[in-house]
């Protein structure tokens, strides 16, 4: 009996591999024909029900299980129902799309479940083991599903892109985990960061283990100089895959790296702040230019996402209780931009056969005015064009950054994200201006249309209630710098 | 509260009525449109009178106090949670006349609108539409981050309008349009926000009543005048304009015109020189400078153009170059005269748009050349565009006369030299206005294709009418205005003359800069 509570923070994430492993076997030895489709369904059921035990169960107050290596508090519920959605519209987005395809098979949601469990171990990791833990079990699962589609060279090529790209980095992390370890005699964070509170100047070795590790984790949210692998495998991966790459497994490398530079290295903040800043401003001025020439709209999401990244960066940088909350409220608002965009994606198809030219949208506010509007407002959103909720995302990270002292970051940020508006512009354009192309086919499927249209209402009608997001956000911030 | 949000009303019952134009469809397109055009016309006048009742106090509407400088019709509500942001309403001397501003120029668009826009006639209702509770929530907002949602909010309704129903370089036009106002636009948010930090409140009242250091001033000032300058536009930031004008469609350049420019001007009444007094003084002689170069280098420019939409656009750069010099003069007489000369601007550079729209509806052409003579086809229309082409130059009778004289008397006062070399600028537009109206109107009517052109047709009679008794009773009435500008602007001065004694710095800007 004693030992029970303990693992009840944990509840979510092992009912999650608990079931992954349920479906497998069922997909396994279930008659073939209609495996994928049981499968999928009581995945998100899965899902829906971890997302119940999530909010209702785990939340409220901070708690660790397994002798701290594992915390449940504010900050990890709100990044987990982010993480959790995100995977439930993957799925979701998936399955017309995979059928259409003839690569659906039981094993696709069983992957995005697994790594979603990665995930969430890695928003709740509270020691260097724990979190490599997580972060393993999301990247073997994601190079799978990259290169999913096995038949496809593209397909093939960004999998193994993604996997040598990948393993390489987490070898980086792994190294520089080892190399803190070495000076500090500690890898869990709270004993990290006692070790740290003391003060005095950081060994130049605890640096270089730092900075390895910083290195790591970019990789995971494609900052620059780590986004090499982001374009290619954005572009080659199968759509809906590309879709659940952009949102959940960012989000989750965000939590972790919130996490891990405020808590246990929070103490030298003026150590790695000047590294974060750097990256903040890389990622943003290529994720601005490079998009300009691009005419594939996946790649040109890739170079989006990573110029998001850049901003999501701008509040880590301010390394303040404000600057998390505006992370948090910028992942937020960005995984329902792009939810909704890749939903758009998804549906461009002419004679049956998905198109990914951005050209291929020309005159489709002619043809299908419903989805060139809904489409115009993740542009515009994305841009960060107020009324927009995007714009309200760039907002709270600058705001964090001048509150930082960080003004310089902050003027290259809005001059880049004026850049980025151009190319935001410039689908809006096509679709509004030029001339029609032959009209795409009209949607199909209700999941994809439905997807759409509520991130859209969300998007557009966010300006009306901001308070719960903002609010929540804010809570989850001070639980975070509370531990 | 328990009175009735009119000011909220009239922002949001256009779009509220956009949504719902959304949702007619028909098989006939023709059905769609009309029904689509009433719908929008009903909305803006309703708005208008919404407007109209606001000022005159009409029948269930609180009467407008013109005695008082404070903010009236004042909402309140929550917005972001706790210490947020919030969402704040209300109108003083200053912003009331660009309310009704906006709400006058809308159904006038739409009405100018009525044959013109052919295609995508819902689209482009809504677009207006949408514009108009962007345009009046900007000029009502007492939240300065609400204040900057309806400002840049503006620019994306422009952006389709120029796009989708422009002229032949439109994209590019609708491009240089966005980009270059957004430059400016995210260098002031990021003022806006070190100002929250500073203040701790983005409430506008109190952030008038503030007091922020001289260092941060200055640099807050630049931030906020990249953004006003640039829509205002003064010189040098002004490129996008003539690009934009043109290229719109009749009614947008209208709005441009007649709303959008005058954001600028509003802009650094509202923000700039309340907020940064010090900054503002400081900066004086460069705005000044700016200012007299605008108003003398477009007109020439003005001169020099074959395109009469250009020209016009051209006029207006140097006619906001009053406004400033105006604003920044900061004696009573300048700054209402700055006030007035932006509404009388309001009405007769969106008049002049429209001119330019009927002939351009008849022959597809907007190069002088291409007429000549109208004044033997068209005489109603000749007279229309003589009564508007006189209050441009500033003929006294007309609202232009009121607005440039109360801005010479008061720059005069402030600077010799300005007031002198901005005069030149009257006289350069007396001759670029009277060169266009010659060439366009008199002369013998030689062009084949002009011969069967037809005089105004009764919408547009309906559309210029209430321009032109606009026009006249702000030139012979200016009183029923500048009434109710004078106690804010009264107010606005005194604050700011206190604010530099405080300072320990006399008003005059040439001794700031010397120590």
């Amino acid at each position: 009996m004693a030992d029970l509570p303990i693992m009840m923070p944990a509840v979510p994430e092992m009912f999650l591999a608990v079931a992954g492993m349920v479906l497998l076997l069922l997909g396994a030895f279930a008659p073939a024909d209609g495996a994928e489709r049981t499968v999928t369904k009581l995945t998100l059921v899965a899902m829906a029900v971890a997302l119940g035990l999530v909010v209702f169960v785990v939340s409220g107050g901070t708690a660790t299980a397994f002798g701290g290596m594992f915390i449940t508090d504010g900050f990890a519920v709100f990044m987990k129902v982010l993480v959790l959605l995100g995977s439930l519209m993957a799925v979701l987005m998936s399955r017309e799309y995979l059928a259409h395809e003839g690569i659906g098979r039981f094993e696709y949601p069983v992957l995005i479940l697994f790594a979603t469990v990665g995930m969430m171990v890695m928003v709740s990791a509270n020691n260097l083991m724990s979190l490599y833990l997580g972060l393993e079990l999301q990247s073997l699962c994601l190079y799978v599903i990259a290169a999913f589609h096995r038949d496809s060279l593209r397909s093939s090529e960004a999998g193994l892109k993604y996997f040598v790209l990948g393993a390489l980095s987490s070898g980086m992390l792994l190294y520089g985990i080892s190399i803190v370890y070495g000076y500090t005699g500690s890898i869990g964070f709270a004993g990290l960061a006692e070790q740290f509170a003391i003060g005095g100047q950081a060994e130049i070795g605890l640096i270089i283990g730092l900075v390895f590790v910083i290195a790591g984790l970019a990789f995971k949210v494609s900052a620059v100089p780590f986004h090499m692998w982001t374009p290619d495998v954005y572009e080659g991966a199968p759509t809906p895959v590309t879709a659940f790459f952009s949102v959940a497994p960012k989000i989750a490398a965000f939590a972790l790296i919130l996490r891990v530079m405020l808590d246990p290295f929070g103490p030298l903040i003026e150590e790695w702040r000047q590294i974060i800043v750097a990256i903040a401003v890389a990622s943003m001025a290529l994720g601005a230019y490079a998009a300009i020439a691009q005419t594939n709209i996946k790649r040109l999401m890739a170079y989006s996402s990573i110029g998001h990244v850049g901003y999501a960066l701008m509040g880590v940088a301010a390394g303040t209780q404000d600057g998390v909350r505006g992370v948090l409220i910028y992942l937020a608002i960005y995984l329902v931009m792009n939810i909704g965009t890749f939903a758009c994606i998804l549906s461009m198809r002419r004679h049956g056969d998905m198109v990914e030219g951005i050209d291929d949208l020309a005159g489709l506010s002619a043809s299908n005015p419903r989805m060139a509007l809904v489409l115009t407002a993740f542009m515009f959103s994305l841009a960060g064009i107020p009324w927009f909720a995007g714009f309200f995302g760039k907002l709270y990270v600058f705001m964090a950054a001048i509150d930082a002292g960080l003004y310089t970051l902050a003027i290259l940020g809005v001059l880049a994200s004026v850049v980025a508006a151009y190319y935001y512009l410039r689908i809006v354009k096509i679709m509004y201006f030029d001339a029609a192309a032959e009209p795409l086919d009209r949607p199909t499927g209700r999941s994809l249309g439905l997807v759409m249209v509520v991130a859209a209402l969300l998007v557009a009608t966010f300006i009306f209630y901001p308070g719960p997001l903002v609010n929540r956000a804010g809570e989850a911030a001070a639980s975070l710098l509370a531990g | 509260m328990g009175e009735i949000p009119w000011l909220s009303i009239m922002t949001f019952l256009p779009t509220v009525v956009a949504v719902g134009l959304w949702f007619i469809n028909d098989e006939d397109p023709d059905v769609v449109a009309s029904n689509v055009r009433g719908g929008a016309l009903l909305a803006s006048l309703a708005t208008l009178a919404i407007a109209f009742g606001l000022w005159t106090g009409y029948g269930i509407f609180n009467h407008f106090d013109p005695a008082t400088h404070e903010f009236q019709f004042v909402e309140h509500g929550e917005w972001f949670g706790k210490g947020g942001f919030a969402y704040r309403m209300g109108v003083d001397g200053i912003s009331l006349f660009f309310v009704l501003l906006s709400a006058f120029l809308t159904p006038l668009c739409i009405l100018a609108s009525w044959t013109a826009i052919k295609t995508r006639v819902k689209e482009y209702m809504i677009a207006f539409l949408v514009l108009e509770t962007l345009m009046i929530g900007m000029f009502c907002a007492l939240d300065i981050v609400l204040f900057y949602v309806f400002f840049e909010g503006v620019l994306i309704p422009m952006f389709i309008i120029i796009g989708v129903w422009g002229g032949p370089r439109r994209v590019y036009a609708a491009f240089k349009f966005f980009l270059y106002t957004l430059l400016g636009s995210v260098l002031m948010l990021l003022a806006i926000i070190a100002m929250y930090y500073q203040a701790g409140t983005t409430d506008i009242p109190a952030l008038m009543a503030f007091g922020f250091p001289r260092d941060m001033q200055i640099y807050m000032w630049l931030a906020f005048f990249a953004s006003f300058a640039v829509k205002v536009p003064m010189w040098p930031v002004h490129t996008w304009l003539p690009d934009a004008h043109v290229e719109a469609p009749t009614a947008g350049s209208v709005i441009l015109a007649g709303v959008l420019l005058k954001m600028g001007g509003y802009g650094f009444l509202r923000f700039s020189v309340p907020m940064m007094p010090e900054a503002s003084a400081y900066f004086t002689p460069f705005v000044y400078g700016l200012s007299i170069v605008a108003v003398i280098y477009t007109s020439l420019v003005a001169l020099a153009q074959t395109d009469m939409k250009k020209l016009i656009a051209y006029s207006s750069v140097a006619h906001m170059g009053f406004v400033t010099v105006g604003i920044f003069a900061m004696n009573q007489q300048a700054v209402s005269g700055a006030i007035f000369q932006m509404l009388s601007h309001g009405v007769v550079a969106s008049a002049l748009f429209l001119i330019v729209g009927v002939v351009y509806d008849r022959m597809h052409s907007r190069e002088i050349e291409s007429y000549g003579g109208l004044v033997h086809r068209m005489p109603k229309y000749a007279a229309v565009f003589m009564l508007f082409m006189l209050a441009s130059v500033g003929l006294p009778g007309t609202s232009g006369f009121v607005g440039e004289l109360l801005v010479m008397v008061g720059a005069f006062q402030a600077n010799t030299w300005v007031a002198a070399l901005i005069a030149t600028g009257m006289i350069l537009g007396a001759a670029y206005m009277l060169y266009l109206y010659r060439r366009v109107i008199f002369g013998e009517m030689v062009k084949d294709e002009l011969k069967s052109i037809l005089d105004l047709d009764r919408r547009e009679v309906l559309v210029f009418a209430p321009l032109i008794v606009a026009v006249l009773w702000m030139g012979i009435f200016p009183m029923t205005f500048l009434g109710p500008i004078e106690a804010s602007v009264a107010n606005l001065i005194e604050n700011y003359q206190a604010a530099l004694a405080a300072a320990g710095s006399v008003p005059d800007a040439h001794a700031l800069a010397a120590r």
